[in-house]
């Protein structure tokens, strides 16, 4: 990957974030070129999280910048589509609803809304429950609900706080060859550049052309980052038995061990 | 289905009993009427048409009083729910309002708005607004803050955060004090009356009460609580409309 040549699209610059005493991320540098699907793996507990709710402008930085797209982030931010590990979409809505929302908060009219936000339904495969309410869906149902809800209105950013970790492992596994698939389809114009955050190292490798990894927190930071040069398209349920796969696992796993037994011994 | 059965079979022994007890004089019918009279009685308002005027009369004041101490409870609710500063300034002035027992405004009511339905409103609202109130406050606190936060991070603007994200929130809270609410319209509107009025199902208590007639004071607190019966079971109606996108838990 060209990441010199590539638009840093994110720049995270000296970020200290504490809650009172408690410091969750220190001094952490972090670059996000565009187009590029960055995987952010650390022990549970580590602040990763944390690290969203920054860039996306949910939470103000202690000490530092975030910038996304060159303009520093100040309050929520509009140009990020966030996708919560937990459900996130309104529970008094109905799928077609919800996903027609965001345009209905740009001011496009709900006919118009709607007939977009179908489209996106059956992008993610859910033309046959649109008019179902949240508590009617399963649980991969109502992600992928949310998946169209923050796609609609076409952010150049993503950010997913481990979106799939709810799952079970076979439909966690379709999503992330779906969103694999929305991904490098594009949609009018290049790739999103995305920031995925997950304590599962397999998942991260095989979605992501880099993996950084977190130390145990408090006062977590970046401490190891791998390019990750598998072939795409990629299936995540194959790539995982590929020798490079593997290689790559063992090599990120050795650092991260340490991380997770650390985060245990706290 | 067999509940039903149980339940008619409950009322109707319960009425029997009364009956059979006021006939042999093992209850006092002066203090007690029986129910043959009391339907009797009954019977003879509404053939009479007299009773509809009353009727009239209460069931305006407790609509009246239902809409606008929802109306401001549920707007007073809001304001206080999304600014936290108001809250804490007028807690102590609403804890100490509400701390008033209604009964007792109800003859300044009448001294400011008369013996008409004005003051038997005042006095309606002053009981529903606390309960819309509160539960609308409590509704607006416990939004879920992901939903909320995404919402925001969807490009929410204010005006559009209160209508798609607090309001449906805090609906359920509201539908269920509606409930509540239809029953304290109704004992402002007839508390008023009693204590004094011209018209309405409480004077038609009042009066009754006034000659010692029984017979005619459960007459009226029968068709009292059919009346609020019939309330409620519009409300729950309503609400089964507009919040079908709650889990139900079991059969309703």
């Amino acid at each position: 990957m060209a990441m010199v040549m590539a638009k840093a699209v994110v720049k995270v610059e000296g970020l200290t974030l504490r809650f009172g005493a408690y410091t969750a991320l220190f001094q952490v540098n972090l670059e996000v070129a565009e187009g590029e699907f960055l995987a952010v793996v650390g022990p549970t507990g580590c602040g990763k999280s944390t690290l969203l709710n920054v860039v996306s402008g949910l939470l103000s930085p202690s000490e530092g910048q975030v910038y996304t797209f060159d303009e520093e982030v100040r309050g929520p931010n509009p140009k990020v589509g966030y996708l919560f590990q937990q459900d996130a979409i309104l529970p008094w809505k109905t799928a077609l609803d919800n996903v027609a929302l965001p345009l209905v908060f740009k001011g496009v009219p709900l006919g118009q809304a709607r007939e977009e936000a179908l489209l996106w339904l059956e992008k993610v495969g859910l033309k046959a429950f649109v008019h179902r309410f949240p508590h009617q869906l399963s649980g991969g149902q109502r992600k992928r609900v949310g998946l169209a809800q923050i796609l609609i209105p076409n952010p150049q950013l993503l950010l997913m706080d481990e979106p799939f970790s709810a799952l079970d492992i076979q439909t966690r596994q379709r999503m992330e060859n779906e969103l694999l698939r929305l991904w490098q389809a594009g949609n009018g114009g290049g790739r999103k550049t995305v920031i995925f955050i997950t304590h599962d190292l397999e998942e991260a490798i095989a979605l992501a052309d880099r993996v950084v990894v977190f130390s145990a927190g408090p006062g977590s930071r970046p401490i190891g980052e791998f390019p990750i040069p598998l072939p795409r398209p990629r299936d995540v349920a194959e790539i995982r038995l590929t020798e490079g796969f593997l290689r790559i696992h063992r090599e990120i796993w050795g650092l991260l061990r340490k991380e997770v037994e650390k985060a245990y011994e706290d | 289905m067999r509940i039903r059965t149980y339940q008619v079979g409950l009322l109707f022994l319960l009425i029997l009993l009364w009956e059979w007890g006021s006939r042999t004089g093992r209850l006092d019918s002066f203090f007690f009427s029986q129910p043959t009279a009391i339907l009797a009685r009954i019977g003879a308002w509404f053939s009479g048409g007299e009773v509809y005027r009353h009727l009239y009369i209460t069931g305006l004041e407790t609509l009246l009083a239902f809409l606008f101490g929802t109306l401001f409870g549920v707007v007073f609710g809001l304001w206080l729910g999304l600014s936290p500063r108001a809250a804490l300034v007028l807690d102590p002035f609403i804890k100490a309002l509400n701390a008033i027992p209604r009964v007792t405004l109800a003859p300044l009511f009448t001294l400011w708005f008369g013996l008409g339905v004005l003051s038997k409103v005042a006095l309606g609202v002053t009981l529903v607004f606390f309960v819309a109130f509160f539960n609308t406050y409590q509704g607006v606190r416990e939004v879920n803050p992901l939903v909320l936060a995404n919402a925001r991070l969807l490009g929410a603007s204010r005006w559009a955060l209160l209508r798609h994200v607090y309001l449906p929130s805090a609906a359920g809270w509201i539908f269920s004090s509606l409930r509540t609410s239809v029953g304290f319209a109704v004992i402002g509107a007839v508390v008023g009356e009693y204590l004094g009025a011209s018209a309405g199902l409480g004077y038609l208590i009042a009066q009754a009460e006034g000659v010692f007639d029984t017979t005619g004071v459960f007459a009226g607190i029968m068709v009292l609580m059919a009346f609020v019966l019939l309330l409620d079971s519009g409300v729950g109606a309503l609400e089964r409309q507009l919040l079908v996108w709650q889990v139900k838990g079991g059969a309703g």
